[in-house]
């Protein structure tokens, strides 16, 4: 593993006034790696995101250390953060419906990205952005190229959003929630999309969701947060196989499959009971103890760290399931 | 983008004529026998007559009302019952007074609001931010005529630099004029800013946190870019609509500058008409001011349908 990481974060806290929103993440990403980051509404996974990109809103600070390109984000200046969003790392949001400039076509806005970058001309730029609208696959390019954002369907805005982020070829994208705001239908194209365009590039993928067959299907490795930290992290197939956080094990069982859904209407679909604590009201020790069923006065006392055998931070972790055939 | 314009014509057509209908009606209703009213009490009733034959204001109302539109369409306003002026001559020469007032005290207004607007939104928590979004309160706060009265102390009593009050005409001595107004303009525009810097202020604010200026962000703008190239784009949709307003609340309303600075303007004109009963003056100069409210309210949609696509294009 020589080449340089797309992103290493470390000890990663983001901080309002006393508030935290991120308390100590660790991990990274690869050259051309893909990670996703999975948790509940709340569990800061936007607030990490914002704060690779340093787009934090106003009064949030960032701490720790971002390695990206050679350089710690953290200890850049505004403007020199500039220079790289857009072009060493991006950004796909969540709703694309307000996220384009509603007074500029659409292909002017993803030319502009292109100019600012690449220095290239107006000519060259709307050339480029019309071969990438191509490869997004979006339908009559020069057509919709001339389009307002208004004009447009959900499912193009975001193809749109995306060529915007893969212009400059960045190292890193960070896609969250991509496709939450979009008709079922369509969600799966944008994904197989997001996911060939950035192989293509060799770019690395950030995927923030709270949709696990997503992580399952697009990701090599994931990390579970809740309330600020990361409680497990591995590759997706061992996590999603044998989750070793009750956490983790949680979220897995409240997803509905074939074999929980009863077409009789006796679901078996499980919950897990309460919900994501509110920033100001973190509990003591493992945050996740209230809604765990194997709490204990340890996990009330002490936060656990990420365990290297079992990847887990939990005190009491899932008992790891006997390995079917060893390959 | 035809559609949209002709749409809007129509509609400023069709309004102009149902004004026209209201002015006529509300003055008329209102007057009694003008002819009567004109020559006051002691007049005989001979004497009303031969007025109202003169004028005729005998005949019945929708003649009268169709005779005047039909003149005023020919550009003929009618004239003072009393000096026999024509309106149009009375009101150009009081246009020469108003719109230099109106247009710099709006320009100066928007010269001040538009970049401490956008610095108090951009930086509410800095001091100086703070500061900009107090002095507008303040500003608002404050009447107009005070601000005169104060301004034409300092500058006029104390210092002595311009006239309190009065006026030259443009053509007996040019720069006199142009003194003459700078105090009245200074006022309008210090009060008109101070309100407009509120606009402005809540405008950028509500663009700048829109998804679409952290797009810009995101893509590379520096905080500045976005508000040049994407912010205040956005944001003069909003201002375009409040300046609009303002511009017709102006032309018609700065009696109280007028009175302050002595300044014989249109505002003044109407008011002393209404007070004499000068019905066909107080009609005609209404009925323009109506005219050129429309119009200005037609010119505003015009520039949305240029500044924002979605009005545009929309069926």
């Amino acid at each position: 593993m020589t080449a340089p990481a797309a992103i290493e974060v470390r000890d990663l806290h983001v901080v309002y006034d006393g508030l935290a929103a991120v308390r100590g993440l660790s991990f990274t990403v690869p050259a051309g790696g893909r990670m996703g980051l999975v948790g509940e509404s709340g569990s800061g996974k936007s607030m990490t995101a914002l704060a690779l990109m340093g787009l934090l809103p106003p009064g949030w600070k960032a701490q720790g250390t971002i390695l990206h390109d050679g350089v710690d984000l953290i200890t850049q200046t505004d403007k020199a953060l500039s220079a790289r969003r857009g072009r060493t790392v991006s950004m796909v949001f969540q709703d694309p419906m307000s996220s384009l400039n509603p007074v500029r076509r659409v292909g002017d806005q993803i030319a502009d990205v292109i100019r600012r970058h690449g220095g290239v001309g107006r000519h060259e730029a709307m050339g480029q952005t019309i071969d990438l609208m191509m490869q997004m696959n979006l339908p009559r390019p020069e057509q919709l190229a001339r389009s307002y954002p208004h004009q447009i369907s959900g499912g193009q805005k975001q193809r749109i959003m995306i060529a915007m982020a893969l212009a400059c070829y960045p190292q890193l994208i960070i896609a969250d929630e991509p496709t939450t705001a979009l008709d079922v239908t369509v969600q799966k194209q944008v994904l197989r999309l997001l996911s060939a365009a950035t192989r293509e590039r060799n770019s690395a993928l950030l995927m923030i969701t709270h949709d696990l067959p997503v992580i399952a299907a697009m990701c090599d490795t994931v990390a579970v947060m809740y309330a600020g930290r990361i409680v497990e992290y591995g590759p997706v197939r061992q996590v999603f196989r044998n989750p070793r956080h009750h956490y983790t094990r949680g979220l897995l069982d409240s997803q509905p499959t074939m074999d929980n859904i009863a077409l009789d209407g006796s679901s078996r679909l499980t919950s897990i009971p309460g919900m994501v604590p509110p920033l100001p009201a973190l509990p003591s020790g493992c945050a996740f103890h209230p809604r765990c069923p194997v709490a204990t006065d340890i996990c009330r006392a002490r936060m656990p760290e990420i365990d290297a055998a079992t990847g887990a931070a939990c005190w009491h972790p899932v008992a790891a399931s006997q390995p079917a055939v060893a390959s | 983008m035809p559609i949209y314009i002709a749409r809007k014509l129509a509609f400023f057509i069709l309004a102009v004529i149902a004004a026209s209908i209201a002015i006529f009606l509300l003055i008329r209703g209102a007057g009694g026998n003008v002819a009567a009213v004109v020559l006051g009490k002691d007049a005989t009733a001979e004497a009303i007559n031969a007025l109202a034959q003169q004028y005729g204001l005998d005949r019945p109302m929708v003649v009268q009302y169709f005779d005047w539109i039909g003149k005023l369409l020919q550009g003929d306003l009618g004239r003072s019952f009393r000096t026999n002026e024509s309106v149009a001559d009375l009101v150009v020469s009081r246009l020469s007074i108003s719109i230099p007032l109106c247009v710099s005290g709006l320009v100066l207004g928007l010269l001040i609001a538009i970049p401490a607007g956008t610095y108090s939104a951009l930086y509410s928590d800095r001091p100086l931010g703070a500061l900009v979004a107090l002095l507008s309160q303040v500003g608002i706060a404050v009447p107009v005529f005070w601000a005169g009265i104060l301004l034409s102390l300092l500058f006029g009593v104390r210092l002595g630099w311009l006239p309190t009050g009065g006026w030259t005409n443009w053509d007996a001595n040019f720069w006199g004029a142009v003194r003459s107004l700078v105090l009245p303009v200074i006022s309008l525009g210090l009060i008109l800013g101070a309100s407009l810097t509120r606009y402005v202020r809540s405008a950028v604010l509500d663009v700048m946190n829109q998804d679409y200026v952290r797009t810009a962000r995101a893509t590379g703008m520096t905080q500045m870019q976005a508000l040049l190239q994407v912010g205040l784009r956005n944001a003069a949709l909003p201002i375009a609509t409040v300046v609009g307003l303002q511009i017709a609340e102006l032309i018609g309303g700065t009696v109280i500058i007028e009175t302050v600075f002595s300044l014989p303007g249109l505002s003044r004109m109407i008011l002393a008409n209404v007070a004499a009963r000068e019905v066909i003056v107080v009609q005609s100069t209404v009925m323009l001011i109506i005219i050129f409210v429309m119009l200005i309210n037609l010119i505003v949609d015009l520039l949305y349908g240029v500044l924002d696509p979605r009005v545009r294009l929309a069926r």
